[in-house]
């Protein structure tokens, strides 16, 4: 999973698509998971990466990722 | 002892900046960024309560014109007896409805000395919404299906092509969209009744309304292009508030259009882009757009590029633009006294 290589993100949450000019928010945990995914790294060590500091069970965690990765596909921001 | 720089004189016509605005005022702004210190700005207009009129670290004195349908005489005499005054070097007309008469006098302006920097006749005709199908099939540009009618019964046949629901346009401004049939005919006989026929129905697109202001040079270069996404639309549908986009795509359909129609001056290209990112061009304004303070703000100042090469400069394209900038529009209350309104009213010029 990628990112656009154009999106455009901050460490406050904020998404910038510059090609269609559409923003969101993330909350901190997605921010924290969206500049992760900037900086290359696999789903699988993103995950890693969170169940190393925060206290969530891995179940729980693979919901809430799906989610995520939903929301983003829907929010037109990852490549195909 | 310093020379004093000589100001380019410039006269500007769409000074109503008022909620569906005229570009005028954006013009304007642009031009004296373009050209800090060193332009004087005679604004031209038709209605005593144009804002632009009044405001003046804008405009520096404003001059009425005749209205378009007084004809090019009416016109040309009146901008020869201000020139007299003010010695006008270029003229930015911002309107549609007037921009024929411009086009028209381009010659005789040329040679009392005013340059203009438009587009010929026939391009101005060919990108009008009643000939815009046609012009999308002969320059391979993505335009919606359409039908010219004169008659209201030609409804019928335009439902069953396009589906509802239709976009019933007048033949100058206004649309309405219209779901059912009865809908239809009663925005036909509005538009046809306020506007004349024909009437033009179009297929409805769905999609994000993207703008993008345009330059040309004439000879099929682009010296700019800037794409914005419309963030909020007013009920008359015009932007509020737009953000500078980065597309390529954008950027080649723009090149695509000025080349293949070696378009002259400013243009605004309007564009529904579909769920599937096809871009539908759904009209070609044939002048700058309200919006076009955007263009300086994000380093591609139109105005100031169409006006140097009215003076006959040869520019390159612009390359680069800053993405994410944005405008926001809003209302003030600008104060002033009756006796310039009596001014304007009485004798024409402020």
């Amino acid at each position: 999973m990628h990112l656009k290589k154009n999106i455009a993100t901050s460490e406050s949450g904020f998404i910038f698509n510059p090609a269609t000019g559409d923003s969101f928010s993330a909350n901190p945990l997605a921010a924290e998971m969206l500049l992760l995914l900037k900086q290359g790294l696999s789903v699988s060590e993103i995950k890693k990466n969170i169940l190393e500091k925060y206290d969530v069970e891995l179940s729980q965690l693979e919901k809430d990722w799906d989610d995520f990765a939903a929301q983003l596909k829907e929010a037109n921001l990852l490549d195909h | 002892m310093s020379e004093q720089l000589k100001p380019i004189v410039i006269a500007v016509t769409g000074l109503n900046a008022i909620d569906s605005p005229g570009p005028g005022v954006a013009v304007i702004r642009a031009l004296r960024d373009g050209f800090p210190e060193s332009v004087k700005i005679i604004g031209l207009s038709y209605e005593t309560l144009e804002p632009g009129i009044y405001l003046h670290d804008i405009v520096d004195k404003t001059y009425q014109i005749p209205y378009p349908s007084a004809g090019v005489d009416a016109l040309l005499n009146r901008l020869k007896s201000i020139h007299e005054k003010e010695n006008l070097q270029v003229i930015i007309p911002n309107f549609d409805a007037e921009l024929y008469n411009f086009i028209k006098l381009g010659p005789s302006l040329r040679s009392i000395g005013i340059e203009t920097f438009l587009p010929t006749n026939e391009q101005f005709d060919s990108r009008d919404k009643i000939n815009l199908y046609n012009f999308g099939k002969k320059f391979d540009l993505l335009v919606p299906k359409d039908k010219v009618i004169y008659q209201v019964n030609e409804l019928y046949s335009c439902a069953e092509e396009f589906n509802y629901p239709l976009v019933v346009k007048g033949k100058f401004y206004d649309a309405v969209v219209a779901h059912t049939m009865e809908q239809a005919q009663k925005a036909f006989y509005k538009l046809s009744a306020k506007w004349g026929l024909p009437i033009i129905v179009q297929q409805f697109i769905t999609g994000t309304e993207i703008n993008i202001a345009v330059l040309g040079d004439g000879k099929g270069n682009t010296i700019s292009a800037v794409p914005m996404r419309k963030l909020y639309i007013t009920d008359k549908g015009k932007a509020w508030a737009g953000i500078t986009l980065e597309d390529d795509s954008l950027i080649d359909l723009a090149r695509h259009f000025v080349k293949s129609t070696n378009w002259k001056g400013g243009c605004e290209l309007e564009i529904m882009r579909t769920h599937d990112n096809q871009p539908f061009i759904m009209e070609v304004n044939p002048r700058f757009p309200a919006w076009i303070y955007l263009t300086a703000a994000c380093g591609q100042n139109q105005p100031a590029a169409l006006v140097k090469m009215a003076l006959g400069e040869n520019l390159e394209p612009y390359q680069n633009y800053a993405v994410g900038k944005m405008f926001i529009r809003y209302a003030w209350d600008h104060i002033t006294d009756v006796s310039e309104f009596q001014q304007i009213s009485a004798f024409g010029e402020l």
